[in-house]
């Protein structure tokens, strides 16, 4: 491997890997993401090498496998270049008509293609689907066409651009005055603007600072930056060398979740092959800036992703917050000035050095410029990775982007922040996404968690997972937070479990102001969001659960009872034979029965009667009717297309 | 009690009985390839205590949790106090006192698998196996564990053994995929 020297070297060696590169080669690109990988993709990728391999087609065509390009719901992804022709849902067993027929034929395997719900038309390229047409891509665009293990893959697409002109054409103010001229604001949740911050450590007398990447990602259902970490690793380290130069630190750190191996694994290849071409290390390009950087474990704890105990973490102690008299960009890591900032903020820098501030702030709202990623999860028809411009409103994201809710179901409220952000309900979908604008519906932008509940999800129950989950995830270094959540906890499994009582909500309501108030770190002091903005929209579900013992989502397990009903019921014996607590009663042409006393509740008879009987159902809040009597429990078999006879109306077959 | 049917995760590391129970860690052998693999790890490091975490981190993937004698060591080594050791190894949630089964299951109970029924896996897999999460049974063959969020929303309810993630899980296939493992 070449080491560059200069900026011009760089521009000479990228301009050498770009016309060694034939653009109308063929080039399979499969998703090697989680969720493809999940859904099979490394055995797409071997089945494709494999089968390009036999048909002597290894020197003609190229096979990789790339970064998320966020469509795990159709996954694996596959796209093809030159043509950029999509193919969701990828098998292993698609893939020898993939190759003779697009590879070979050129001709397109229409099966395989995004066919929209509603209209029925099928997409032939990524750019065609609905799903993507309403986004605007700026950091999450390379990831579909870059080889995330290959430096030379983002060299070839203007990787390390930005830093060769900021350290070639710029001063290290000048970076610094760009990135706050673009207002660009932290994406891992606060929104602290990012050029301040860098500004407060440049500025501050220690010699020695640091920039640290937090990629220690612990939001249940957010996964953009693991997918930039696992994508795109390049394009945060561009971003971490930028900001280096800016507040004239030479060391960083990545403190990357221990949950994430495979990001741990390319961001070390990347710092590797960053270091080979001189990209890091001493002397970066001859400029005489020097910068190393070292990637650092988590090892599961929650609170680690906030600032002072992420700090404390690197350290090597346990990661308990600290008291922030002074912020962290003063005194941080080993108390001296420490920039933290978020993996997607880092990753926006390349692209404010590249284009400019100007162009930067042409996206987004006054006060949120930019894009931001959002993981759309849930009850949702297109999940995965979205990146649009901020001030989109959520009816456009969850209906224009996600596809709705799937099998006819309404939605009730979506989920934005992590847990300790709130639940925004249908009357509020006109809001546009931005930092300001969620926190005054109760909600926060957090790091772009957005997950979407349907009418079956009861908000009590979302409120009191979400604050089990901050529960567990107390350092316990502070009362309020140990202890207030603790209670909280308590109290809300109390009501899901129909052991409410009165006053439980106004004590809720003060264990949240005290939480609020005098928790020492952002965890405690916005852990009682959940609550509070499930409260404030959903009080009524509250009240039916402590008043009437009733869920009206049919969800709290301890509220419900399944019942089935003897109308329906055509005795075919599915759930008596799947049952695990033995607890159905019936025969061949004898209605079934649930024995309640026997019954556990798990639902097992719901899922697996056909749907079109349909003849479990759930009750809340009022007594299981009492099961029909032996005698009248025979169905007696009708004549096919015969009106429905006597038997009680039992066996209506028709129905 | 309930240690006699299955190890919990934060079993003090110190009794003895846990040990001999699990394949005689006690064995000098076995203490001197544990010692090596230890300094090993912290020569890696260039023995550095601000490493704390990254030495724990390291022995464990390698030995799939942390004995109380490889705790010592690294307490000699770094010239970290043994209790310091402690309060990180039961402040983070990825570190085991106790040996790990065979097999390593982990439901993900992430917001978007909860919304789609986690619960009700894990229920089940609980009762398949007769362990909670943080437990291996003492047949060693399987470790319960629940993690916050795996990544692969599209595919929840979500259970990971052994590396492998499967997905659109329900209850009756979580407890037939738990019998593919043996």
């Amino acid at each position: 491997m070449p080491r560059l020297n200069t900026p011009e070297e760089l521009e000479g060696f990228r301009q050498e890997l770009v016309s060694k590169r034939d653009p109308n080669k063929p080039c399979i690109s499969i998703c090697a993401g989680a969720g493809c990988i999940a859904s099979g993709a490394a055995e797409v990728i071997e089945a494709f090498k494999a089968e390009i391999e036999s048909q002597g087609l290894a020197a003609k065509v190229d096979t990789k496998g790339t970064g998320c390009p966020g469509f795990c719901e159709q996954g694996p992804v596959v796209v093809i270049y030159p043509e950029e022709i999509c193919y969701l849902g990828v098998t292993a067993k698609d893939v020898p008509e993939i190759v003779s027929e697009t590879i070979k034929e050129n001709k397109i395997v229409e099966r395989l293609f995004f066919k929209d719900p509603v209209t029925g038309v099928r997409a032939v390229h990524e750019y065609d689907i609905s799903f993507y047409k309403a986004q605007e891509r700026t950091v999450l665009c390379n990831n579909i066409k870059i080889d995330s293990k290959s430096i030379d893959d983002y060299l070839a697409l203007g990787g390390y651009t930005a830093l060769a002109k900021a350290l070639s054409q710029m001063t290290d103010v000048e970076v610094l005055e760009e990135v706050k001229r673009s207002n660009l604001r932290g994406r891992g949740g606060a929104g602290f603007p990012a050029g301040r911050k860098w500004e407060g450590s440049r500025n501050a007398d220690e010699p020695i600072k640091y920039v640290i990447v937090n990629a220690d990602e612990g939001d249940p259902g957010a996964f953009m930056d693991r997918a930039l970490l696992e994508g795109n690793p390049h394009s945060i380290l561009e971003g971490l060398i930028l900001g280096g130069y800016a507040i004239a630190s030479h060391e960083g750190y990545f403190y990357v979740r221990q949950e994430y191996p495979l990001a741990v694994e390319n961001i070390n290849l990347a710092i590797k092959q960053a270091e080979s071409y001189g990209l890091l290390g001493e002397n970066i390009l001859g400029s005489g800036f020097d910068f190393k950087v070292m990637v650092h474990q988590g090892a599961g704890a929650f609170v680690c992703g906030e600032s002072t105990a992420l700090m404390t973490s690197l350290e090597g102690r346990a990661g308990e917050p600290r008291p922030k008299y002074t912020r962290s960009n003063i005194k941080g890591l080993w108390n001296r000035p420490s920039v933290l900032n978020n993996v997607e903020t880092w990753a926006n820098v390349p692209h404010i050095i590249n284009r400019g501030a100007d162009w930067f702030n042409t996206v987004g709202t006054d006060s949120s410029k930019g894009t931001k990623i959002f993981s759309l999860v849930g009850k949702i028809t297109n999940t995965g990775l979205v990146e649009v411009p901020m001030g989109m409103t959520l009816r456009d994201i969850i209906y224009k982007i996600g596809g709705g809710i799937p099998d006819g179901k309404k939605f009730k409220a979506v989920q934005t922040g992590g847990p300790s952000g709130g639940c925004i309900p249908e009357d509020q979908l006109d809001l546009q996404v931005g930092f300001d604008e969620l926190t005054q519906a109760g909600s926060m932008m957090g790091s772009g968690g957005m997950i979407v509940l349907d009418e079956d999800t009861c908000m009590v129950d979302v409120a009191r997972y979400f604050i089990h989950f901050l529960t567990d995830e107390s350092c316990g270094k502070c009362v309020p937070c140990r202890e207030g959540l603790r209670q909280m906890d308590r109290i809300l499994t109390n009501i899901t479990q129909g052991r409410g009582k009165e006053g439980d909500i106004e004590l809720l309501e003060e264990l949240s102001e005290t939480a609020v108030e005098a928790s020492l770190c952002a965890l405690g002091k916005s852990a009682p969001n959940p609550f509070l903005s499930t409260l404030r929209y959903f009080r009524e579900e509250y009240e039916a659960h402590i008043r009437e013992k009733r869920c009206p989502a049919l969800a709290c397990k301890a509220l419900i009872s399944f019942y089935i009903d003897p109308d329906k019921c055509l005795a075919c014996g599915i759930c008596r034979k799947k049952c695990p607590a033995g607890a159905i009663d019936g025969d061949k042409k004898i209605i079934h029965i649930i024995d309640q006393e026997l019954c556990t509740n798990c639902g097992t008879c719901f899922e697996v009667c056909p749907a079109k009987f349909g003849a479990v159902t759930k009750i809340s809040g009022v007594p299981v009717p009492a099961p029909l009597a032996q005698e009248k429990r025979m169905i007696i078999k009708k004549a096919p297309k015969e009106s429905p006879k006597k038997n009680q109306g039992k066996a209506g077959k028709n129905e | 009690m309930d240690t006699c049917t299955k190890l919990s995760k934060t079993d003090p590391p110190v009794d003895p009985q846990i040990n001999q129970q699990v394949g005689q860690q006690s064995d000098r052998k076995i203490d001197q390839q544990l010692e090596k693999l230890v300094d090993r790890v912290i020569d890696k490091h260039k023995g550095e205590a601000s490493a704390l975490l990254q030495v724990l981190l390291d022995i464990q993937s390698e030995n799939s949790w942390l004995p109380k004698q490889a705790l010592g060591r690294v307490s000699e080594r770094l010239e970290v106090p043994l209790n310091r050791i402690q309060h990180i190894v039961t402040f983070y949630k990825a570190f085991s006192l106790v040996p790990k089964g065979r097999h390593k299951v982990h439901i993900c109970v992430g917001t978007a698998c909860h919304v789609r029924g986690a619960t009700r896996i894990l229920d089940t897999v609980e009762e398949a196996i007769g362990i909670k999460p943080g437990e291996t049974d003492l047949e060693l063959k399987f470790s319960l564990e629940t993690v916050n969020c795996l990544g692969c929303c599209a595919l929840g309810p979500v259970m990971e053994v052994d590396g492998k993630v499967h997905g659109k899980m329900s209850p009756v296939k979580a407890s037939e995929v738990l019998k593919i493992y043996e």
